[in-house]
C-alpha cells in the first residue's frame, strides 16, 4: 500500500487524481481492523481510486490540517481537493458506495 | 445447492475465536464470519489485565490477534465481513438433519447445520443533540483511537464503569484535565479501576451529572451543557473532547424475530447450555450475557457454544475425528 507523510502529502496526495487517505495510528485497533478493508477496496477501484496509508501519528500536521481529531478517518481527495470524509470503521460497501459519486 | 457447511459463526471476539478454536480442534471446519468490528471490544481496549495466563498484561488487540491464530491454525476458516441477513426458518433439508440454517454476506448465501451467535455488544451512544453531528470532531467511541488528538485539552468521559475508569485513566496521558460525568453517586466499576482513576490528580468528577447537549463551534466540540440531577442546575464545561463511555447494548438487530430476544435484545439460552430456541442454533458471549461481560467469561461461553453445536451436529451425521486424532 502506498504512503503519504507531511513531507510528500502535496506530491503524493495533492497531485493525485483521485486518492484516497486512510488516517491511522499503530496504537488505534479499529485501525488495524480497516487495513484489509481498505486493501480489498484497492483492488476493487485500481484505476479509479488510490489508496494512500498515513500515520496520523508520526504526521501530525497533515492530520491537524484537515481536522483530523478520531481515527479511522479516511478523506478522498479529488484533483487535490478534500471531498468526502468517512469516520469510524466501516463495511467494505458502504466505504465504496461513499465514494462512488466523486470517482470516475 | 451450495456446500453444506457444519458449522457457521457469526461474530469474533473471545466468545467467536474460542468456539472456532474448539470446533476446528473437533474436526468441524466452521467458517467464522468475522464482521467487519473482527477482534471485538478488545480491539478498542488497551492493556488486559484480567486474562489469566498472561501475568504481565496483554495489549486487547494482540490477545485478539492471537486466539484468532490459535484457531486458524486447527483450520478454522474466516471472513471479514458483515453478515446481512440469516434465515434460521424452513430450509432445504438433508436426510435427517433438521433444518439448514442460511446465512447472508450480501448477496452470498451460506448454509450450515449450526450457528454460534457471538456478535458481541455495540457503543451504546448518549442520544443527545451534537452527538451524532461531532462523532470524529471531539465527539469519541474510543478512548485508545482518539486520546492523542487532545494533547493538553481539557476533556470529559461521561460513564461510571470500569471502561469509563479505564478511558478517563488513559486519557489522563495526554490531556490537561479529565472530567468524568456520572449520573449517580457512586460508580459501579470495580475498586481497582476505581482507585486509579480517582487518584489521579488530572480527574475531576462531577456527580450526579448528565450531558444534555454537546456544544459545537465550526463543527467541533467546544463544551458540554450538563444537568445535576440533584439540584436541577445546568452549566456549560469548556472543553473539546467527550469520551461516551456509558456502556454497551447487545448486537441483536440481525436476529430480531428468528431468535428469542429478552427485554434488553440478549440473546435468550437455555442456561447452562448455549442453547436458544432454534435448534441447531447457539449463543455465547456479550450477545448472551447481562451480567458478567468479560473476556474470559466470553471465551468460556464460546468453549460451551463450540461443544453444545458438535453434540447437536454428531446426533444426526457422523462426524470426522478430532484434528490429531489419529496420532494417538
Amino acid at each position: 500500500m502506498n504512503t503519504a507523510t507531511d513531507g510528500d502529502f502535496e506530491s503524493v496526495v495533492l497531485g493525485g487524481k483521485a486518492v484516497l487517505v486512510d488516517f491511522w495510528a499503530a496504537w488505534c485497533g479499529p485501525c488495524r481492523q480497516l487495513a484489509p478493508v481498505l486493501e480489498a477496496l484497492q483492488t476493487e477501484l485500481a484505476g479509479r481510486v488510490t489508496v494512500v496509508k498515513l500515520n496520523a501519528d508520526e504526521n501530525p500536521e497533515t492530520a491537524s490540517r484537515y481536522d483530523v481529531s478520531g481515527l479511522p478517518t479516511v478523506i478522498l481527495f479529488v484533483d487535490g481537493e478534500p471531498v468526502q470524509r468517512i469516520h469510524g470503521l466501516k463495511p467494505k460497501g458502504a466505504l465504496r458506495a461513499a465514494l462512488e459519486p466523486w470517482i470516475s | 445447492m451450495d456446500e453444506v457447511r457444519n458449522l457457521i459463526i457469526i461474530g469474533s471476539g473471545p466468545a467467536g475465536y474460542t468456539a472456532a478454536l474448539y470446533a476446528a480442534r473437533a474436526n468441524l471446519k466452521p467458517l467464522a464470519i468475522e464482521g467487519v468490528q473482527s477482534g471485538g471490544a478488545l480491539m478498542t481496549t488497551t492493556e488486559v489485565e484480567n486474562f489469566p495466563g498472561h501475568p504481565d498484561g496483554v495489549m486487547g488487540p494482540e490477545l485478539m490477534d492471537n486466539m484468532r491464530k490459535q484457531a486458524e491454525r486447527f483450520g478454522a476458516e474466516f471472513i471479514t465481513d458483515d453478515v446481512s441477513r440469516v434465515d434460521f426458518g424452513e430450509r432445504p433439508t438433508e436426510a435427517g438433519a433438521e433444518g439448514l440454517k442460511t446465512v447472508y454476506v450480501g448477496e452470498t448465501e451460506y448454509f450450515a447445520r449450526a450457528v454460534i451467535l457471538a456478535t458481541g455488544s455495540a457503543w451504546r451512544p448518549l442520544g443527545v443533540p451534537g452527538e451524532r453531528e461531532m462523532l470524529g470532531h471531539g465527539v469519541s467511541s474510543c478512548a485508545t483511537c482518539d486520546g492523542f488528538f487532545f494533547r493538553n485539552q481539557h476533556i470529559i468521559v461521561v460513564g461510571g464503569g470500569d471502561s469509563a475508569m479505564e478511558e478517563a485513566t488513559f486519557l489522563t496521558r495526554f490531556a490537561a484535565s479529565v472530567t468524568i460525568v456520572h449520573r449517580r453517586d457512586s460508580f459501579r466499576a470495580s475498586k481497582v479501576m476505581q482507585v486509579r482513576a480517582l487518584n489521579n490528580p488530572k480527574v475531576k468528577i462531577e456527580w450526579d451529572s448528565v450531558v444534555e447537549e454537546i456544544v459545537g463551534e465550526d463543527g467541533k466540540v467546544a463544551g458540554a451543557r450538563v444537568r445535576n440531577l440533584k439540584t436541577g442546575d445546568t452549566k456549560v464545561l469548556d472543553m473539546t473532547g467527550v469520551f461516551v463511555a456509558i456502556g454497551h447494548d447487545p448486537r441483536s438487530e440481525l436476529f430480531q424475530g428468528q431468535i428469542e430476544l429478552d427485554a434488553g435484545g440478549y440473546v435468550k439460552v437455555d442456561s447452562p447450555s448455549t442453547r436458544t430456541n432454534i435448534p441447531g442454533v447457539f449463543a455465547a458471549g456479550d450477545l448472551v450475557d447481562h451480567t458478567y461481560r468479560q473476556a474470559i467469561t466470553a471465551a468460556g461461553t464460546g468453549c460451551a457454544a463450540a461443544l453444545d453445536a458438535e453434540r447437536f451436529i454428531a446426533s444426526f451425521i457422523e462426524l470426522p475425528l478430532p484434528v490429531g486424532a489419529a496420532r494417538w
